[in-house]
């Protein structure tokens, strides 16, 4: 292969490459769409139990009419069985949900079984017939994106714009829908009705999906760029807009790559792609990746250390005022620290020059930094033991603990409020006692 | 030759049939855990996803043994479980999408892969993933336990034994454990247990079964044992033991009807036999639609009985209470149009049915039938043109008991209750219908034998035969 193949890939410069991108990439914009409404009312999977559901009805149709002496095979008769029984599948599905006790996954899972089994007993009586190879049946289940022509593009794009736009008209309501479906219904719109057009939007896309890329093909376009998506935002309408994206990229870089290397298929190109801007996603998402939220509970963990380890060595200093450092083995069995996240922490420490350490790191003594921070730190804590046993009532023995856990996770302005609010009794400077010290006395 | 069914042979029919229970068996008795931790679809997924560990095994071997692509789907399948899990654990992804993420990738992957293997030689998936239900008579293998005894059964019916018993023992053995991490995973890791390690069990087990079964019988009937006949035992009981067994059982008679029915339906309109597999997931369908409208407790058609016939004894005993009160004004009015006007339409041109429907809020087809039911019962005389139902004795008798009731519940309201007066009567209405004469005496005494009510109606006394007060 060599540069100006690609060149004319790339530049889209054949006819057929271009048609095949466009329809492709259309396809993946609406499905990323309309992805998001389905993941977010956790029915990821609504399209798999769909595609499969449509199996009965392609069959019934190219029975009955070649029976009634028409062309079995042609598109038309086929898309409308298939999206006849789509229908019944997505009815039956609300049904086992509204009217049974059973959850969402067992109506995916009983519907796709039982009419996709349906479709294999139907599909065994296809082939008695005279003309009835299955094979053109098979082909609509697995799809043939390399081979689809002007036609069906413009019929994938005409689709996926009535769906898109379908969606967007319908944005407010949806987006109630998927986040709290009973305030839906009390501010009088129709559940059922609303809850029935994204299921038909669902069973366009599924369909014209089905015939264009294949069955595992468009469940992937419908679940993978929504879950993606959704590792980057916590709003509807940018998840919307990366979802569609997602779908869009993916499916024009694995049509491409398809074009480029013929011989892979090109359904699973566009797949494979799209599952790789997933792992991205899924690792460096800026809301929920991975790699994010570690870095954040990191970051958190890191900081609740040296908070202990400076209210730890300032205790210390506080108990004996005359002492110059305090020493690596009075500190190992302060708290309940393991050696190497003391040791962590005090390296953290020292090289925040809050703490300094003699030569051989055992002995540390507090900078004037540290003990600004440090004092800072155990004021606040103790004033947090003070509001909790006076005002929440706390018993002395379990303050300790809960201050701990509150004055991590509360924000400043909080904090700040709560201060001065205590400030007002004890007076601006003073530091209060060590509440359990006050109790071993009494 | 068996009812009458053509081409029926024991000796191909049985072995199949014996297949489809045992695949049955196996699947239901996991498929039951899988549709309680509603991770039904796993199934499904795990037999989209083994795609390219049949493509490795191949690759890596090079031959096309079933033993090496048993051993690559099964080692794909569990990988399917896992990497799902992680998705949905650590990504937070919801399950359902985590396994669409996964299947489908793995899917596409192995596409990819068998494109390239190709080259060496061709590798159809379909031949290898989808075995047929109705091949299996045709492979026979031979066991000897010793010199004489021997036995001599199908390939996969040896094979599908092992699972179904293994599985058996995994549920005996485990059973509590099993019980405890599906429905409360917290008080199976406080006690001890580890949830985990019974999920990474289940899940292996599941992709075994799976890929077993997917080369034996083909994939959709597992798919479908897996979650129908579970999900139609779940909607018959609440005991988990005996969700088991009905699960089991109803995978059993679906396979059976299931197999009857390709060999005889496609007959009728005059085609030969049809796929098997496929007429069992239908056969399962077909029990769960039964179990969804007929199942005792939560069918929709128990449930919508049960619904109409409290709405027509509420219907009935309003009509008995209606013809009471009549009874107690003034000149005891013998029809409709000596009554004055009630509701909205002029009470002298309608006739007694219409005008009791209409002050009742009913349909008049409700009320004739209703009244019907009371002349049957002897409750009250027929009506006549024009006139009014008579009370007799008897529907006297039931109608003061209501009448006292409600009275009754309207003073407690009031007295005991601190309601208002206004909003009393729809309450004592509701309750009246579910208060029996013990119930009233305990009201009775609780308000101080009232003689009327708040609204200044006279408290019927309790007959003689029903008065438990004074005992």
């Amino acid at each position: 292969m060599d540069i100006e193949q690609v060149w004319r890939v790339v530049s889209l410069q054949d006819y057929n490459t271009r048609v095949v991108i466009a329809g492709t990439a259309l396809l993946g914009l609406a499905a990323g769409l309309v992805g998001c409404f389905t993941l977010l009312r956790r029915r990821a999977l609504i399209g798999d139990a769909l595609a499969h559901a449509t199996l009965p009805g392609i069959a019934l149709a190219f029975l009955v009419v070649s029976a009634a002496g028409g062309n079995g095979k042609s598109l038309d008769v086929l898309l409308l069985g298939a999206t006849l029984s789509g229908l019944l599948g997505i009815i039956t599905i609300l049904l086992i949900r509204r009217a049974s006790r059973l959850k969402e996954d067992a109506a995916l899972g009983i519907v796709l079984s039982v009419f996709f089994g349906g479709g294999m007993a139907l599909l065994g009586i296809v082939q008695q017939t005279d003309t009835g190879h299955a094979a053109g049946l098979e082909s609509f289940i697995y799809g043939k994106t390399a081979t689809m022509v002007a036609g069906d593009a413009w019929l994938i794009g005409i689709a996926s714009v009535a769906c898109v736009s379908v969606c967007v008209a319908l944005l407010k309501e949806l987006k109630l829908l998927c986040f709290d479906e009973a305030f839906t219904g009390s501010l009088g719109f129709r559940v059922v009705t609303l809850d029935a057009m994204l299921m038909a939007v669902v069973v366009v896309v599924t369909i014209i999906g089905l015939q264009a890329v294949g069955l595992v093909l468009v469940i992937a376009l419908l679940v993978i760029p929504a879950a993606s998506a959704r590792f980057w935002t916590d709003r509807l309408v940018p998840m919307m807009i990366l979802s569609s994206a997602f779908g869009m990229v993916g499916c024009l870089i694995g049509a491409m790559a398809s074009a480029l290397l013929p011989r892979l298929p090109s359904g699973a190109m566009i797949v494979l792609t799209t599952s790789l801007g997933f792992g991205v996603s899924f690792f460096v998402g800026k809301r929920r990746g991975v790699l994010i939220r570690w870095f954040r509970r990191h970051r958190l963990n890191r900081s609740i250390d040296r908070q202990h380890l400076l209210r730890e060595i300032y205790e210390m200093f506080e108990s004996r005022t005359d002492r110059i450092s305090v020493t690596w083995g009075e500190l190992l069995p302060a708290r309940t620290w393991s050696p190497w996240r003391l040791r962590q922490s005090l390296q953290h420490a020292i090289s925040d020059g809050l703490v300094i350490s003699n030569i051989g790191g055992h002995e540390f003594a507090l900078t004037q930094n540290g003990r600004d921070e440090s004092r800072r730190l155990t004021r606040r804590h103790r004033l947090w033991e003070l509001y909790l046993i006076h005002f929440a009532e706390i018993a002395p023995q379990r303050v300790d603990r809960d201050a701990d856990a509150i004055e991590h996770v509360l924000d400043p302005e909080t904090v700040a409020e709560l201060e001065t609010l205590l400030d007002a009794e004890l007076g601006r400077d003073r530091m209060p006692g060590d509440p359990h010290g006050m109790e071993s006395m009494a | 030759m068996m009812l009458g069914i053509v081409d029926w042979s024991w000796r191909l029919d049985g072995w199949i049939i014996v297949v489809g229970v045992l695949c049955a068996m196996s699947s239901a008795l996991l498929g039951t855990f899988l549709v309680l931790r509603r991770m039904s679809l796993l199934g499904d997924a795990i037999s989209h996803a083994v795609l390219p560990g049949l493509a490795a095994a191949f690759l890596i071997s090079s031959s096309r043994s079933s033993w090496w692509m048993f051993v690559g789907a099964v080692v794909v399948g569990v990988l399917t479980a896992l990497l799902s899990d992680f998705i949905h654990r650590r990504g937070r992804v919801d399950e359902g999408a985590s396994m669409g993420v996964v299947f489908t990738t793995l899917f596409a992957a192995g596409l990819v892969m068998i494109v390239m293997a190709a080259d060496q030689v061709d590798l159809d998936p379909g031949c290898v993933l989808y075995g047929a239900i109705e091949q299996t008579p045709l492979d026979m293998w031979t066991v000897s336990v010793s010199d004489q005894v021997s036995w001599r059964m199908p390939r996969v019916v040896w094979i599908l034994s092992a699972v179904a018993a293994m599985n058996a023992a995994f549920v005996i053995v485990f059973f509590k454990e099993l019980k405890i991490s599906t429905f409360d995973p917290d008080l199976a890791g406080s006690s001890g247990l580890s949830p985990a390690a019974i999920h990474y069990m289940l899940m292996t087990l599941v992709a075994i079964t799976a890929v077993a079964s997917f080369e034996c019988v083909g994939n959709i009937l597992v798919v479908a044992m897996l979650v129908v006949p579970p999900a139609t035992a779940y909607l018959l009981t609440e005991r988990l033991g005996i969700l088991i067994l009905l699960a089991c059982a109803i995978g059993t008679i679906s396979a059976i009807a299931g197999h009857l029915a390709a060999v005889e339906l496609p007959t009728w309109f005059g085609y030969r036999s049809t796929t098997t597999a496929g007429m069992m997931a239908v056969a399962t369908g077909a029990s769960f639609a039964s179990a969804f409208m007929f199942a005792p407790r939560n069918g929709v058609a128990p449930r919508l009985a049960r619904r109409w016939w409290l709405s027509w004894s509420i219907l009935a005993d309003d009509v008995l209470s209606l013809l009471y009160r009549i009874e107690e004004r003034p000149g005891k009015p013998r029809n409709v149009s000596s009554i004055g006007r009630r509701g909205s339409q002029t009470a002298g041109e309608a006739d007694a049915i219409d005008w009791i429907a209409e002050t009742l809020l009913t349909s008049r087809w409700a009320t004739t039938w209703t009244l019907r039911f009371h002349a049957w019962r002897g409750n009250v005389t027929r009506p006549l043109d024009g006139q009014l139902p008579q009370l007799t004795d008897s529907g006297r008798t039931d109608a003061r008991s209501l009448v006292r009731s409600h009275r009754l519940w309207e003073q407690y309201l009031v007295t005991r209750g601190d309601a208002s007066e206004k909003s009393i009567h729809d309450i004592a209405h509701r309750l009246e219908h579910f208060t029996d004469s013990k119930l009233a005496a305990e009201l009775d005494s609780q308000t101080d034998s009232p003689e009327t009510d708040p609204h200044g109606s006279p408290i019927p006394k309790p007959d003689p035969g029903e008065d438990f007060s004074s005992k």
